[in-house]
């Protein structure tokens, strides 16, 4: 086990600059999830962790050791990587042992981690087999382990269950997250699905643009996002983020107007005091899909605002139908339980838990606190 | 092809008509491009007063091998009346290093410009790849001089030599346009392993490349044995490969001349290529096919 430390880490592809000054600390036996959308770096944070990409600048710690000059195969770390990267010509033996042979183990030590691999991940029966005669589940299983028989301080995976199919991807989340129970040991995890992020992770890191836009545990990103694209990025389907204006009417509101008429969302009392200081200016207001739900179904003692707006389509998606409806310019979604559902084209009488809205500068993107 | 198969089509008399014409025209295509063929191998089989009388197409009445015999190992060549063989085995000689080097050589190339990318590797691979379309003609007097420098001059290893360095544009280019294909995913997994730049060409990334040292392998061993200029340019008498000795061995018949004897010493200098055609030939298209997706 180890902890990993990255400094001021910046990574430039001649003028393009890909990493702009990282700091991440990662302790020891964590989670630790790296989510964004494609593009942002995160697989680029991940390569420069493993040594397969070399820094521009900063450094990289494993556990007491800076790694900036360490070679990928000293640095004691492991890596599944999105495509798996088994090589084509081996059996699944050879895949899972090729590192330990290149590193000169003995047959005996291969033999016991073979063992112990196989029977932990069940790929027992197919290790004669080559990689083309496996399903994208069994390589996925082979990927695994040929990272867990390295034993390594740190686990590294680069969008592991990207090329899979959703149900085989549901179990493999699961897989991984016992894994990690059992074993206990450092996992930093690169996806571009919030949902595996929110499941899996200690802590997630949300990265745009190069740059850390958040990092903290899953219920803290998911409700106190820091700025606006966290907000929308994490959540499906996403926060419905709309721009009012803060009116005073006895108490303060959000005035939403479009061309149905004006919506005014009253601002709870924890916030009154930063929105006061917008008064007359505009905001952006969040509003969770699951907190929009039909009137007197929310819980008793909920800060719920009601209001009305005609339904523009109806999704059911099983559990939950989502009421999709325009709102200051967007296509809103409010989630209820399919038997409180209507059909498109009527009005329908929307509750809010307003305790869980968020504000927005629009000026800075940051959320009001 | 089934009529199971493929794009639904009308069935009426007029494209029934078409499709016999379409067949009766690929046909004599293929009769065309057979004929020289056919011709040698008759001829071949001829003795030397049938050929005089016959016609040229019409088939041996008395076939026999004896001008295929006197080719093998005693026709002449210049003044020396053994026949094809010392030539044959020069040839072997000459194209086995020659294949294997450069295809060697080209493969790491190719694996070195596409999984170890450097600064200015498209460079360099332009630069290669141009060294594909120098017209021959060029380097001869330059690469003459650069033999007579390193004393290989007329001998068969500066034949090797030439056709390694003339070759490296053509393996260099096969393989990096099969590596290219290859997820670097493979290579980056390999690295985490502790395998090195070698270590992972041999083991992982060759074995992969197997379509390609296919393709790569037939293509230069057709080249190689097949060139005249360099033959001739660059070997002297006894070191001459087997495309110069049929040449000499044409021309240097006295008074009567053999056809039958040239036809047959013609096809034993072309049998190896046939060879390796039928007996990989498969792998070839596959090979090309596979590059052409992945190039």
């Amino acid at each position: 086990m180890a902890n990993v430390r990255l400094e001021n880490v910046w990574k430039r592809f001649g003028a393009n600059e890909v990493i702009r000054g990282i700091d991440l600390e990662i302790d020891a036996g964590e989670f630790v999830v790296m989510v964004g959308p494609s593009g942002c770096g995160k697989s680029t944070v991940l390569n420069l962790i493993a040594g397969l990409e070399t820094l521009s600048d900063g450094d990289i710690h494993i556990g007491a050791r800076k790694v900036n000059d360490v070679a990928p195969k000293d640095r004691d770390i492991a890596m599944v990587f999105q495509s798996y990267a088994l090589y084509p010509t081996k059996t699944v033996r050879e895949n899972i042992l090729f590192g330990m042979i290149t590193r000169g183990a003995s047959r005996a030590e291969q033999d016991v981690a073979l063992a112990s691999v196989t029977e932990l991940l069940h790929i027992d029966m197919l290790l004669d087999r080559k990689p083309g005669q496996l399903s994208g589940g069994q390589r996925q299983r082979v990927a695994m382990g040929r990272a867990l028989v390295r034993n390594p301080d740190v686990f590294l995976f680069d969008e592991p269950l990207s090329n899979l199919d959703a149900k085989l991807r549901l179990e493999m989340r699961t897989e991984i997250k016992k894994l990690h129970h059992r074993l206990g040991k450092t996992v930093i995890y690169v996806t571009h699905d919030q949902i595996e992020a929110m499941t899996l992770a200690s802590r997630i890191a949300v990265l745009e643009g190069g740059e850390i836009r958040q990092f903290a545990a899953p219920e803290v990103i998911y409700e106190e996002p820091e700025d606006l694209f966290v907000a929308g990025f994490m959540g499906s389907p996403s926060m419905n983020i709309v721009k009012g204006r803060v009116v005073r009417n006895g108490r303060l509101e959000l005035e939403v107007t479009d061309a149905e008429g004006a919506v005014r969302f009253p601002i709870p009392d924890p916030l009154a005091g930063p929105a006061g200081r917008h008064l007359g200016g505009e905001l952006f207001i969040g509003l969770r899909p699951e907190t929009i739900t039909r009137q007197g179904t929310q819980r008793p003692g909920t800060n719920v605002f009601a209001f009305e707006r005609a339904i523009d389509v109806v999704e059911p998606t099983g559990p939950d139908t989502m009421l999709v409806f325009s709102l200051g310019g967007i296509e809103a979604i409010g989630r209820v339980h399919p038997e409180d559902k209507a059909p498109a084209d009527t009005l329908f009488p929307f509750e809010v838990n307003m305790d869980r809205a968020k504000l927005f500068d629009p000026a800075s993107g940051k959320r009001l606190r | 092809m089934s009529e199971a198969q493929g794009i639904v089509r009308p069935k009426t008399a007029a494209s029934t008509a078409l499709r016999w014409l379409l067949f009766a025209i690929l046909g004599l295509f293929a009769l065309y491009y057979l004929m020289p063929l056919i011709v040698m191998v008759m001829t071949a089989l001829k003795p030397l007063d049938e050929i005089r009388t016959g016609s040229l197409i019409s088939p041996p009445r008395n076939p026999t091998l004896e001008p295929t015999v006197r080719a093998w190992n005693s026709a002449c060549v210049g003044v020396r009346c053994s026949g094809l063989k010392p030539y044959m085995l020069n040839s072997i000689l000459m194209v086995v290093p020659a294949v294997l080097i450069s295809t060697m050589l080209g493969a790491i190339n190719g694996y070195a410009l596409t999984k170890w990318r450097f600064r200015g590797a498209d460079l360099i691979f332009g630069l290669m790849l141009f060294g594909a379309f120098i017209p021959f003609q060029v380097v001869l007097l330059p690469m003459a001089r650069t033999l007579g420098a390193l004393g290989l001059a007329g001998s068969l290893w500066g034949l090797v030599l030439v056709h390694t360095v003339y070759g490296l544009a053509f393996t260099t280019l096969f393989f990096r346009n099969f590596f290219v294909g290859v997820s670097d995913g493979i290579v980056q997994a390999a690295k985490v392993d502790g395998a090195g730049f070698f270590g992972i060409f041999f083991r992982v990334v060759a074995p992969m490349a197997l379509p390609a040292f296919v393709v790569t392998v037939i293509w230069q061993f057709t080249q190689i044995w097949n060139d005249f200029l360099f033959g001739i340019a660059f070997s002297a008498g006894d070191n001459n490969p087997a495309t110069v000795a049929l040449n000499n061995l044409v021309a240097s018949s006295t008074g009567v001349k053999e056809y039958n004897v040239d036809m047959a010493a013609a096809i034993i200098a072309a049998v190896p290529t046939l060879l390796v055609y039928v007996f990989a030939g498969k792998y070839f298209i596959r090979g090309l096919a596979a590059g052409a997706l992945k190039g």
